[in-house]
C-alpha cells in the first residue's frame, strides 16, 4: 500500500491521467514550458494560460538510490527511488520507482517509460527500463 | 561598518542531549537558555528577543515541541521581536533573522534556541501524537506515494550521482561518521560515545545506497540556545563575543524531489561574496551532517575544494580531524552527538572560537569558524570571528 495523495484541482490530471494511459504534466500555452508540481501560473513567463498536457512518459534516470529500510512494518525492500527526467518535458523531474527489474539493473542514464499502477482513484506513475 | 551595527553571538547553552528524557521539553530549553544567560551575564530581563525555527509543530509536536510565544510567555520576556518558522533557509535561518533585528535596532539580546525530542515522543505517543491524515499532499506528495518516506532517500539520490560522476568511495564517505564518532569521544554531553572502525562503518546495514546506518544521525531529546547581541549592547555581556562576519542563505526549489542541485553550493558561493576573509583563514567547520554526505558536499561548497573532490579531501581523515588543518564538527556532529538540528553545529563554533572545548579543544588561537544547518533544497551559512 502506498500512501495516497490528496487530489485537488491542480493536480488532479498528473494522478490521474493513467486512467487514460497518459502522463499528464501543466504545460504553459504561451511560452511552451513546463510546470512540475502543477501550479496555475507559468514559473518561466507567469502566463496564467496553463493547461495539463499529456507527454510520451519517456524519461531518463538522473540519479537513483537503492532504498533498504523498511520505513514501515508492511514496505518490502529492497526498491529503486529514481529521478526521473522526462524527455519531452524539458526540466521537469519525477520522482518514482523503477520497477519491472533487478534493483541492480539501474542506472544514471538509463532510458525509462512510464506505466501506472492503480490504488482507490490515484493512478501512480512508476517506470520501467526500455528494452 | 562600526561595530555598533554587528551581530554578535554572546552567551551559548545546552541542556542534556539523550534519549527518551523524562524531563519536560520546555524545561530542557529553560536548562539552555539559563546557561546561555550565566555564560552572557545577562538576566531575563535584559532579553527582549526570541527566535527559533521551525516554530511549535503540532502535527509533529517531538519534531519542534516549544513555540516562541510559549518560551516567552513562560520566562516572562518582555518581547519587541519575535520569530519562528520552518519557511525559512533552514534552522539557522533563526539566526540570521535575529541578526537581522538586532542590526536594525528591534532588539538588543536575542534568545535563539532549537528545541527537538523526537525519541521522547516516539516513546510517550499519547502525549505526542502524530496527526496523520488519510492522504498526502504539498511537497509530501511527490514523495510519499513512491516510498521515499524519509529524506535518508532524498539525500541518498544526490550522493549517489557523486559515486557515479566523480567516483566517491564509501571509505572517502565514511570519514564523515568516523571523525564525528571519534570526535564525541571527547565530548561529555554527546549522545553516541563510542568509537566507529572502518570495519564496522564498511559492513554495516544500507538504508538507502550509499547511505548507510551510520550516515544518519539519530533522534534526540536536547535544546541548544545562542543569544544574538546587538553591537551597542555589547558592553552588557560577560563572555567574549563571537561577532557574525557574514552570513548567507539559499532556496531555489523547495521540494527535494524537484531541486535540481544542493543549495549548499549557492550558499557557499555567497558566503565568500560578503567578506574580506577567505577560506584559508578558516580555523575550524561545523558543517550539517544530518546526513554525512551533507558535511561532504559542504566542504565543496564552502570552496575549500573543488566540486566533486570531496571524497578525496576527506580521504584518511587526517585533514578534518581534530588535529589536522581543518577540524570538522569537533562536538561529534548530528550523526554522534545528536540530532540537535543545526544548532549544535554554531554552538560548537562559539566553543571552539572561545577555547572552551576542553579535551576536544582544537590547536592554536582560533579566530575564525563556520556553522552550517541544512544543505539540501534549503541551506544557511554563517561566518563567525573573534576580534580580542
Amino acid at each position: 500500500m502506498r500512501a495516497l495523495p490528496r487530489l485537488d484541482s491542480l493536480n488532479r490530471d498528473f494522478w490521474t491521467g493513467g486512467e487514460h494511459g497518459e502522463l499528464r504534466i501543466m504545460h504553459c500555452n504561451d511560452c511552451d514550458g513546463y510546470i512540475h508540481p502543477p501550479r496555475p501560473v507559468c514559473r518561466h513567463c507567469l502566463s496564467e494560460n496553463v493547461s495539463a498536457k499529456a507527454v510520451s512518459g519517456r524519461g531518463v534516470i538522473d540519479t537513483y538510490t537503492i532504498n533498504h529500510q523498511a520505513w514501515h512494518p508492511k514496505m518490502e525492500v529492497p526498491f529503486v527511488i529514481a529521478r526521473v527526467a522526462l524527455s519531452d518535458a524539458p526540466g521537469v523531474i519525477i520522482t518514482s520507482n523503477i520497477i519491472g527489474c533487478s534493483v541492480d539493473d539501474v542506472d544514471i542514464g538509463d532510458e525509462v517509460s512510464v506505466v501506472f499502477e492503480q490504488q482507490d482513484d490515484v493512478f501512480i506513475p512508476l517506470f520501467e527500463k526500455v528494452k | 561598518m562600526t561595530m555598533r551595527n554587528e551581530a554578535f553571538i554572546t552567551g551559548i547553552g545546552q541542556s542534556e542531549i539523550g534519549r527518551k528524557l523524562a524531563r519536560h521539553p520546555l524545561l530542557l530549553t529553560v536548562d539552555a537558555v539559563k546557561e546561555a544567560l550565566a555564560e552572557a551575564g545577562l538576566s531575563i530581563e535584559q532579553i527582549d528577543g526570541v527566535s527559533t525555527y521551525p516554530g511549535r509543530v503540532p502535527q509533529m509536536l517531538g519534531f519542534s515541541p516549544v513555540g516562541s510565544d510559549e518560551l516567552i510567555d513562560a520566562l516572562g520576556i518582555k518581547a519587541k521581536w519575535y520569530a519562528g518558522g520552518g519557511e525559512i533557509s533552514s534552522q539557522l535561518g533563526a539566526i540570521v533573522a535575529a541578526a537581522s533585528a538586532v542590526r536594525t535596532g528591534q532588539a538588543r539580546h536575542v534568545i535563539c534556541y532549537r528545541t527537538v525530542y523526537e525519541a521522547g515522543a516516539m516513546a510517550n505517543p499519547a502525549e505526542y501524537p502524530m496527526m496523520r491524515r488519510d492522504r498526502v499532499d504539498g511537497n509530501s506528495q511527490w514523495t510519499a506515494p513512491f516510498n521515499a518516506l524519509s529524506a535518508a532517500t532524498w539525500v541518498a539520490q544526490y550522493a549517489m550521482r557523486h559515486v557515479k560522476k566523480y567516483g566517491l568511495t564509501r571509505e572517502q564517505l565514511a570519514q564523515i561518521a568516523l571523525t564525528d564518532r571519534a570526535n564525541a569521544l571527547l565530548n561529555p554531553r554527546a549522545l553516541v560515545r563510542e568509537p566507529l572502525s572502518m570495519d564496522e562503518y564498511l559492513s554495516a546495514r544500507m538504508v538507502s545506497d550509499p547511505l548507510c546506518l551510520y550516515d544518519c544521525d539519530r533522534h534526540s531529546d536536547a535544546s541548544t540556545v545562542l543569544i544574538v547581541s546587538a553591537g551597542d549592547a555589547i558592553d552588557e555581556v560577560r563572555c567574549t563575543p563571537v561577532r557574525i562576519a557574514a552570513m548567507a542563505g539559499s532556496v531555489d526549489r523547495h521540494s527535494w524531489d524537484q531541486a535540481e542541485w544542493m543549495a549548499s553550493y549557492a550558499t557557499g558561493r555567497d558566503l565568500w561574496q560578503r567578506t574580506d576573509y577567505t577560506p584559508a583563514d578558516v580555523d575550524t567547520v561545523q558543517l550539517y551532517d544530518g546526513f554525512s554526505f551533507l558535511a561532504l558536499t559542504w566542504l565543496e561548497g564552502l570552496g575549500f575544494c573543488e566540486v566533486g573532490e570531496g571524497g578525496k579531501f576527506i580521504e584518511g581523515g587526517s585533514r578534518i580531524a581534530l588535529d589536522g588543518e581543518l577540524p570538522l564538527n569537533t562536538f561529534g556532529g548530528q550523526i554522534a552527538a545528536g540530532r540537535l538540528h543545526g544548532f549544535g553545529f554554531a554552538h560548537e563554533a562559539v566553543v571552539q572560537l572561545r577555547g572552551l572545548g576542553g579535551e576536544r579543544q582544537i590547536n592554536g588561537d582560533p579566530k575564525v569558524a563556520i556553522a552550517t544547518s541544512g544543505g539540501g533544497p534549503l541551506a544557511t551559512a554563517l561566518l563567525l570571528a573573534r576580534d580580542a
